[in-house]
């Protein structure tokens, strides 16, 4: 066995994908055997078992570990073997080729950087041959070469190979991939597996242990802009750790970082490192690391940490390509789990643009559903803002699976981005918010010394309902507690700031309105306003205008038979507008916005 | 980076989902140097914290240093241990005798169902590396098990781009493999590294044997090796070609598939 000190070795992950039956364990199994890399004894005991149970020895069984496996004479699951040679060290993802273990070899081959595809040269181009070339596609993986295997089976005839060659290279190219190799060879006889073989002479190409040296590594993500989503944060002692693996890029203390999608910044005060004597003084891609901050945000899993200098998208739409894999068809119109990188949201598949025969490539519009191992386009509406990039830009936050009945049931890859209703908006308070000039007081310093958090209560309700008159009462009762608060009334604002607007333009309004309630958080401040007549639409705007503070809408009604509309806490019939008031501040202290006591040092600052 | 730093990266955020995702998590110490290592990495993945409780599956045969060695680094690293042990069946008389499989099926198998269902775990972490047999080869990393605690392994969920197994009905539990992409070879160079303490029941101390692989006294073998340190046993590795669980007797024949179906870890 060749035996090279890890430390200087170079590990490679390889996939081996293809038709069933078309002998993909019998080339890994040739391989390892013809290059001495099986454990001692294996290949006789397999033999010996083979001679006991009256089979014919095939080298499969080597890797075929299930009893089920080797009964059937089929791969079920993907196998991990490992297999030295050179200074190279190749994991090797055994897939199965048989068309309902699909998933399977999408879960073996989603972690390969390379790929060996295996075509019988006697069946030829199969479903399943195009199916996983077509999944190494979407994967995203690009180095694959083709192995035209059993040319025993067919007096080792350059024709048929070059044949196969030219129709499976068409199919590949039609999905823009192309091929590093293709090699024929017998892997029952052992040609061209580790040593060209005398057979196929008219072949100057390399033997599959040269082609899979010949596969390069993936240039280290390190020089790319900044991609680290938030697994966790941890309080397990004095330090509040964000905690998570860098996707792409570096940081090192002192560093500006944007949290996306609540726009919120913070500097790194320290990379953290268990049974380390000096912290680290930066973090790269690929660590699985955690940082502390220089400001006490209020940061959740999922966020996706950039630099100021290149953000992540962000919006509730986008257009991807979806494979797949559930028990149930994908329908349009149902909701969905999504999980991208860290981040879990529902969602909904809001079109389904058209399907896409993962065999044949055949192309089907105007469907509703999308059966198993089939391919989508689609549209995805997340129920609320989701951060990512396009696959085409940052592999790993341009992708996403969507989750039913508990398990990964689809794969997608992000194509485009589409602009929703709250676009304008929320570019503004993305750029402003993160160009936002701070002083030295903090969020987290204010909302400490007030004993309250900074947030909007948005007062709305039938008209004549008595919502004025209630704001009034609500400002009072908290100022007169010692809070911090505001009655931001619409009226005031068209007064004054707003002169210049037309009574028409209601989109400038709100805006307006919105911003002015931001600097109002922004000072530390509870924000009380009355709206008269808002709309679901302007509602969302200010929501996102103000994002990531809280926003409480209160909904006041004359009567109990009308339907109220989506709210954080319902109001009937005031008869008592102070009785009111209680309930709201009994609602803001339920939501963690108000501290039980008024004053300084007894609130747990969490936004 | 180098290797060893790839895999620690992917085994602590594999770590870091579990512990997010799973409200009532344990996880495997056999205080072998697979668990050992493994063990190491979930204080790196907490920054010197292990969050969640170290369960052991004592089967009364074990080798006694086994025992010494898992209360004295309970002790140093303040360690939450749970003991799980089949007492009625070794008062029975369970002994390796009656059968290994049964008796595994019976102190392992058996002692772990009865602990996961007394203390409803719904994540169980488990130190299991691909490169150890067969059927562990075609583990996910997040690894289902139904009401019985069986594998079915003929139906696994899909696993891509590190979206994991992290939901699942009421009664079921997963089972999380962080150590899944090391070799025994790639244990000892992190052992080696980081220089994590490991019983010495893997050294020959003096006699011209040790230990490769460490199960219970009566079914766990011993190789020639005059091996003293860690050092020497990755050069001793980086020479042999006999498999490394060649001394433990339950995974002769189909053994340890038929175990690992049934819940054995």
């Amino acid at each position: 066995m060749n035996k090279t000190p890890t430390e200087t070795i170079e590990h490679f992950d390889i996939v081996i994908v293809g038709h069933v039956d078309h002998g993909k364990s019998t080339v890994i199994g040739r391989l390892y055997a013809d290059t001495g890399s099986l454990p001692d004894g294996k290949l006789e005991k397999v033999k010996a078992i083979c001679e006991q149970q009256g089979k014919t020895f095939e080298y499969a069984f080597l890797f075929d570990a299930l009893l089920e496996e080797q009964e059937q004479g089929i791969t079920i699951d993907t196998a991990r073997t490992f297999f030295t040679w050179g200074s190279r060290k190749y994991t090797i993802i055994d897939a199965p080729g048989h068309k309902e273990f699909l998933k399977n070899m999408i879960s073996g081959a989603s972690r390969a950087e390379g790929a060996l595809l295996v075509i019988d040269a006697k069946e030829g181009v199969r479903e399943q041959s195009k199916q996983h070339g077509y999944m190494l596609s979407l994967l995203g993986i690009k180095q694959i070469t083709v192995l035209v295997n059993k040319m025993d089976l067919v007096d080792y005839r350059e024709e048929v190979f070059r044949n196969i060659e030219k129709e499976y290279r068409a199919f590949l190219a039609s999905l823009n991939v192309h091929p590093l190799f293709f090699c024929p060879v017998s892997a029952l006889e052992g040609d061209n597996i580790a040593q060209k073989g005398p057979k196929m002479a008219w072949f100057d190409g390399p033997t599959v242990l040269q082609a899979l040296h010949a596969f390069s590594k993936e240039k280290p993500k390190v020089d790319m802009a900044l991609r680290f989503p938030v697994q966790d944060v941890y309080k397990f002692d004095g330090r509040r750790i964000i905690a998570g693996r860098i996707n792409s890029g570096k940081l090192k203390p002192g560093d500006m970082l944007v949290f996306s999608p609540s726009n919120k910044t913070a500097r790194v005060r320290s990379i953290e490192k268990f049974n380390c004597h000096t912290p680290p003084t930066n973090a790269f891609a690929g660590q699985s690391t955690g940082i502390t901050l220089d400001e006490q945000i209020f940061i959740e899993r999922g966020e996706i940490i950039s630099t100021e200098d290149n953000i992540p998208m962000v919006s509730s739409l986008f257009r991807a390509n979806i494979f797949w894999m559930g028990r149930k068809d994908l329908q349009k119109g149902k909701r969905y789990l999504l999980r991208l990188c860290t981040k879990e949201i529902e969602c909904e598949v809001w079109e389904i643009h058209r399907g896409v025969n993962s065999t044949n490539l055949e192309t089907q519009e105007a469907v509703t559903s999308i059966a198993r191992n089939e391919v989508a386009e689609v549209t995805i509406r997340a129920k609320s803002d989701v951060a990512f990039d396009l696959y085409s830009d940052f592999d790993s936050t341009g992708r996403f699976v969507l989750v039913e009945d508990y398990d990964v049931s689809g794969g997608g890859i992000i194509m485009e981005y589409i602009s929703d209703e709250q676009e304008s908006f929320r570019k503004e308070a993305r750029q402003r918010d993160i160009h936002w000039v701070k002083g030295e007081v903090k969020l987290s310093d204010r909302a400490e010394c007030y004993g309250h958090r900074a947030a909007v209560v948005l007062l709305s309700g039938t008209d004549d309902a008595g919502k004025i008159e209630l704001a009034r009462k609500l400002e009072k009762k908290l100022v007169k507690e010692g809070r911090h608060a505001y009655l931001l009334d619409g009226e005031n604002l068209r007064l004054g700031l707003d002169l210049d607007l037309s009574g028409t333009d209601s989109s400038e309004t709100i805006r307006r309105l919105g911003e002015v309630a931001r600097l109002l958080l922004d000072t530390g401040m509870i924000v009380i306003t009355p709206s008269i007549n808002f709309s679901q639409e302007d509602f969302q705007r200010i929501k996102t205008l103000i994002h990531p503070a809280p926003l409480v809408s209160i909904y006041v009604m004359e009567k109990e038979t009308s339907s109220p509309p989506d709210c954080d806490h319902l109001l009937c019939e005031i008869r008592n507008h102070e009785a009111a008031a209680n309930e709201i501040t009994a609602k803001l202290k339920e939501k963690g916005i108000l501290a039980n006591i008024v004053g300084p040092s007894t609130f747990c600052y969490t936004i | 980076m180098d290797y060893l730093d790839v895999l620690e990266s992917q085994s602590i955020y594999i770590f870091r989902e579990a512990y997010k995702n799973f409200k009532n998590l344990c996880m495997l110490w056999s205080m072998g140097k697979d668990s050992t290592a493994l063990l190491w990495l979930a204080r790196k993945a907490f920054f010197g914290h292990v969050p969640f409780p170290l369960v052991h599956i004592d089967t009364g045969y074990k080798i006694p240093e086994m025992i010494e060695y898992r209360d004295k680094v309970a002790r140093e690293w303040n360690l939450r241990l749970v003991i799980g042990m089949n007492k009625n069946a070794l008062k029975e008389g369970m002994h390796p005798d009656q059968g290994r499989i049964k008796c595994c099926t019976a102190l392992k198998t058996q002692g772990l169902k009865s602990l996961l269902e007394e203390k409803n775990y719904t994540g169980v972490i488990v130190g299991v590396r691909s490169d150890e047999e067969g059927t562990r080869s075609k583990e996910r990393y997040f690894s289902p098990r139904d009401k019985n605690n069986e594998w079915d392994f003929r139906d696994q969920p899909p696993e891509l781009w590190n979206q994991f197994k992290i939901s699942f009905p009421e009664g079921t539990h997963v089972r999380v493999h962080p150590l899944l992409d090391w070799t025994e070879l790639n244990i000892w160079e992190y052992i080696s590294r980081e220089k994590v303490p490991v019983i010495d029941l893997y050294f020959d101390r003096g006699g011209g044997t040790r230990y490769r692989s460490l199960g219970c006294a009566p079914c766990t073998g011993s190789i020639k090796s005059t091996a003293t340190s860690v050092e020497d046993i990755i050069e001793e590795l980086k020479h042999t070609t006999v498999a490394e669980r060649a001394g433990r007797a339950q995974d002769e024949g189909r053994g340890l598939e038929v175990l690992r179906k049934e819940g054995y870890m």
